[in-house]
């Protein structure tokens, strides 16, 4: 498989290297692409957007999500905003500023191309969105507003309320819808993907599981491309929907494609702290707060104690009894230095005891400033939504005392690997959005994951996948009866019936509850050798106990939630020690990546360039054997690395 | 905190429902609604897989089968008819946010299904709303090709206009309004999209022809007429006024006219 772990990047001065690709790429005549089928397995931003555009060209697609409708995928609960380097605020921001603080942000751990053609299309993913109904907000003159988010100066994130990922998701939805009424798109909701059908090495197919039926039924295609997502449900608690998990990617590695850096995963600074032991999803608040809100503790241990035993209301604290430790350690950037930094500095202040709630693991987010700057209504205009909804949580109003935060599991920046057409190592399989690795290095900015889905589903894919089906238009439809369909649908099969055959007494969720212990503790936000050797051991363990214990109610042939967690939970095992393994072997900090023997003086992460600066992809040697790591080195042409500096 | 749930229990689509009551104790007053249930199903679970629990007498139907996902009230796919009504008796939210401090301690909890006529169930609380995937197709959209747009800001909107199409767009296709309203009605559901749209510049265009196509698919599919009784405003939980109602039948009216 050597000779698809190439990264194809063209070749040329980095502003040209996209057009240089998309004039070579070859065309399909409109008549051909009427003879092409293309699978898209997911509905969020990359998926809707990828399938709609998909159809507009003229393939014939099938598009498949696991929830009732395309509208439900997690992309919608994304808060804050897309980024684009429209440089409408006239902060001399550009598409070069765009591309290099995303890589600064990544920590100089992705690939320079991808994420300058990131940057490149950025602009013109506003323009679409906004032709598609997008209310994004507006200055008073009618012109299109921005705000700022973490690890950048400039102000280049629009928004449309606290709810940008929904309106966007609604745009690409739309587009879908249209295309389905036009007849160039088939929906599958309530399909959830388990298998993907490799012929000839080359991606055919699925096996999907019908979730009403519960019949597993089988589809064919030219190509076949993954959105699903990431695997930050590996975690258990995290701010992902129930139902995202990492199965469907987790097919496609089976079935030979390379899985990249799964150690990076992002820890968000900004999340409701949790309750109790019987809480099942963490919420989280968007960074966008981070615009006009200060993060604090208190700098005296006695005021710590008195709010855990509620003799004293945050508020009630003078200014001067305060440390806002963010603007204390990082005065250039402040409130709004990248997620990863932010979220060990909390962690920091909470080792050091100063964690503000009964759990300890709690920081103050406070808009009292932004009040008496702003006045009430604009903040209401900005967070509005943010306000009421961390008030029914917490049944305490941000608009008397500052929020409590806590980091928390929000995104996985590894994924499966792809090559610059994001192209996986299975001919005509594709990935894109969270579901592959290539624009985020180490560490994701925010506002960029809407970017991504987005440019990868209406812009990037479309055109890189037309290089592939260009070959493949003169071959007939894809059989399902071929024995390659037969013997995939029944290993699928003989999964389900194993897990069946369990009959255990524990529920699912019970044991996922206790891989997210082990991966928070040992493949969390401070990692070391020894407590991710620990992790990977007690993660065997735990599965041994899995196909022990598990009980999975009901039957097959029936709508069955149990038996699609079993499902998913089985694969988050596999995903969690690979995961281990990954950061185990990475023995330098990067971005979300924090080895706690790799560290400066002050605490801060310490890279290893000399030794590290390479994609990690593993290949699967079949079930039982350890996984073939190979390394693609990251070659920075255009941009000096160095340490990330957030303080001046 | 203690409770006993009374819940819909229904094998398929085919089989006849029938309540079943549980009880479940040590609840935190701050976990959710849907925590609680899962609490619920955790139980059921382990009493239908323990012998001497089953012979005991519980009489287990396994665990309960409800709609949900993201968990933070914006995806739309939870749903519930808590106590007679859609989404619990908290006001402007999803059930996923309704806490259990909103019950009082020991009280005894109904919890339906949405029942309509156009959201067939498909097993417990599950409800197949398909339908309306089917009325956005019918034109909830604006007919813009990938690549074609024009530059962001060569179009200017009002900062008012822009807040009120969003005011419209916050639906997340929940369809409380459908399960709340005594006629099954979309009226809200479809005015919310038709409005947001309609209240832009770049939706005007097909204004006319996205209402009458959207109406007729909502009667198409089964769902009442409107008499304007405001329950789906009262129950939305995102809020939405049933003056988008009124802008949608302005636009429909004004598509007749133009016909």
């Amino acid at each position: 498989m050597a000779d698809k772990f190439i990264s194809k990047i063209p070749d040329g001065p980095l502003a040209e290297k996209w057009t240089k690709r998309k004039s070579e790429i070859r065309l399909v005549s409109p008549n051909n692409k009427r003879k092409l089928e293309v699978i898209v397995v997911g509905t969020g931003l990359g998926g809707a957007s990828a399938a709609a555009t998909l159809g507009e060209l003229g393939y014939n697609v099938k598009v498949f999500c696991i929830s009732d409708s395309p509208r439900r995928a997690h992309s919608i609960a994304a808060q804050g905003g897309i980024n684009a380097a429209k440089n409408y605020q006239n902060d001399n921001d550009s598409v070069y500023r765009l591309f290099y603080d995303t890589i600064k942000g990544g920590d100089y751990r992705s690939r320079e191309a991808n994420v300058y053609r990131l940057a490149e299309v950025s602009a013109a993913i506003i323009d679409q969105c906004v032709a598609q109904g997008i209310p994004f907000a507006r200055e008073y003159g009618g012109y299109l507003a921005n705000r700022s988010f973490g690890g950048v100066q400039v102000s280049r994130t629009f928004y449309a309320r606290g709810q940008t990922g929904q309106q966007l998701l609604l745009g690409a939805y739309a587009a879908l819808n249209r295309q389905i009424a036009a007849g160039t798109v088939k929906s599958y909701p309530r399909h959830e993907m388990l298998d993907l059908v490799v012929i000839n090495g080359e991606a055919k197919g699925i096996i999907a599981r019908n979730l009403v039926t519960g019949e597993l039924e089988r589809f064919g295609a030219h190509a076949v491309v993954i959105a699903t997502g990431g695997y930050g449900r590996t975690y258990f608690l995290s701010t992902n929907a129930m139902n995202s998990n990492g199965s469907a990617a987790w097919q496609c590695y089976k079935k030979g494609a390379y899985f990249a850096n799964p150690c990076f995963a992002q820890i968000h600074p900004t999340c409701i702290p949790v309750h109790g032991d019987q809480q099942c999803k963490l919420t989280l608040m968007s960074e966008s707060l981070r615009n006009d809100g200060r993060i604090w503790v208190p700098k005296k241990m006695e005021d710590v104690m008195k709010l855990r035993n509620h003799e004293i209301k945050p508020s009630q604290i003078p200014e001067e009894d305060r440390d806002y430790y963010l603007e204390r350690r990082y005065p250039a950037f402040g409130n709004l230095v990248p997620r990863d930094v932010a979220s060990r500095a909390a962690k920091e202040r909470c080792d050091a005891g100063f964690g503000v709630n009964e759990t300890g693991l709690a920081v103050f987010l406070d808009f009292k400033d932004a009040i008496n700057r702003l006045g009430h209504q604009r903040v209401a205009e900005r967070y509005g939504n943010l306000f009421q909804m961390y008030e029914k949580i917490t049944a305490s109003s941000p608009w008397e005392e500052p929020m409590m935060i806590y980091p928390a599991i929000h995104y996985t920046m590894g994924g499966i690997w792809v090559d610059y057409d994001l192209q996986t190592t299975i001919p005509g399989l594709y990935a894109i959005g969270e579901a592959n690795f290539s624009d985020h290095g180490g560490n994701r900015l925010g506002a960029s994951a809407l970017m991504q889905g987005l440019a990868d589903g209406y812009f990037i894919l479309p055109v890189t996948i037309g290089d592939y089906l260009s070959h493949k238009f003169a071959e007939p439809k894809t059989d399902t009866s071929a024995p390659e369909f037969e013997a995939a649908e029944k290993a699928v099969q003989e999964r389900i019936d194993k897990l069946f055959a369990v009959k255990g007494t524990e529920p699912v969720d019970a044991i996922h509850k206790k891989l997210g212990h082990i991966m928070w503790e040992h493949v969390g936000m401070a990692r070391t050798a020894e407590g991710l050797k620990e992790g990977i051991a007690q993660i065997q363990e735990l599965r041994k106990e899995f196909w022990k214990t598990v009980s999975v109610p009901g039957c097959q042939k029936e709508f069955n939630q149990e038996l699609e967690k079993a499902l998913r939970l089985v694969d988050f095992f596999d995903i969690g020690e690979l995961m281990a393994k990954d950061a185990l072997n990475r023995s330098e900090s990067c971005g979300g990546h924090f080895r706690e023997e790799s560290q400066t003086p002050e605490g801060e992460a310490k890279r290893d360039d000399e030794n590290f600066m390479y994609v990690a992809a593993w290949e699967y040697k079949g079930e039982g054997n350890e996984p073939e790591l190979h390394k693609e080195p990251l070659v920075y042409e255009n941009i000096h690395v160095a340490t990330r500096n957030y303080k001046d | 905190m203690d409770f006993n749930l009374k819940i819909w229990r229904q094998k398929n689509a085919q089989a006849q429902g029938h309540f079943e009551t549980y009880h479940v104790s040590g609840i935190e007053e701050d976990a959710s609604f849907l925590e609680m249930l899962d609490i619920l199903n955790e139980q059921l679970i382990r009493e239908g897989s323990d012998p001497v629990a089953v012979d005991k007498g519980c009489k287990s139907s396994g665990p309960v089968s409800f709609d949900h996902d993201c968990r933070e009230g914006i995806c739309g796919a939870c749903s519930l008819y808590i106590d007679g009504r859609a989404h619990g008796p908290d006001d402007q939210v999803t059930t996923c946010q309704l806490f259990m401090r909103h019950f009082e301690n020991g009280a005894t909890i109904t919890v339906e299904p949405w029942r309509s006529a156009a959201f067939p169930v498909i097993k417990d609380l599950v409800v197949d709303r398909t339908a309306f995937d089917k009325i956005l197709q019918a034109g909830g959209f604006i007919s813009v090709r990938t690549g074609s747009a024009q530059d962001g800001n060569t179009l200017l909107i009002p900062h008012d206009k822009a807040e009120e199409s969003m005011d419209a767009a916050a639906c997340v296709g929940c369809g409380a309004c459908v399960a709340t309203c005594k006629n099954g009605s979309a009226m809200l559901f479809v005015a919310a999209r038709v409005s947001s749209l309609a209240l832009l510049p770049q939706g005007r265009p097909e204004a006319a022809k996205r209402a009458r196509a959207m109406v007729a698919k909502m009667d198409e599919l089964g769902f009442g007429n409107c008499t304007n009784t405001r329950a789906c405003e009262m129950e939305c939980p995102k809020g939405i006024s049933v003056e988008h109602i009124a802008r949608l039948n302005r636009e429909f009216l004004a598509a007749k006219f133009s016909e």
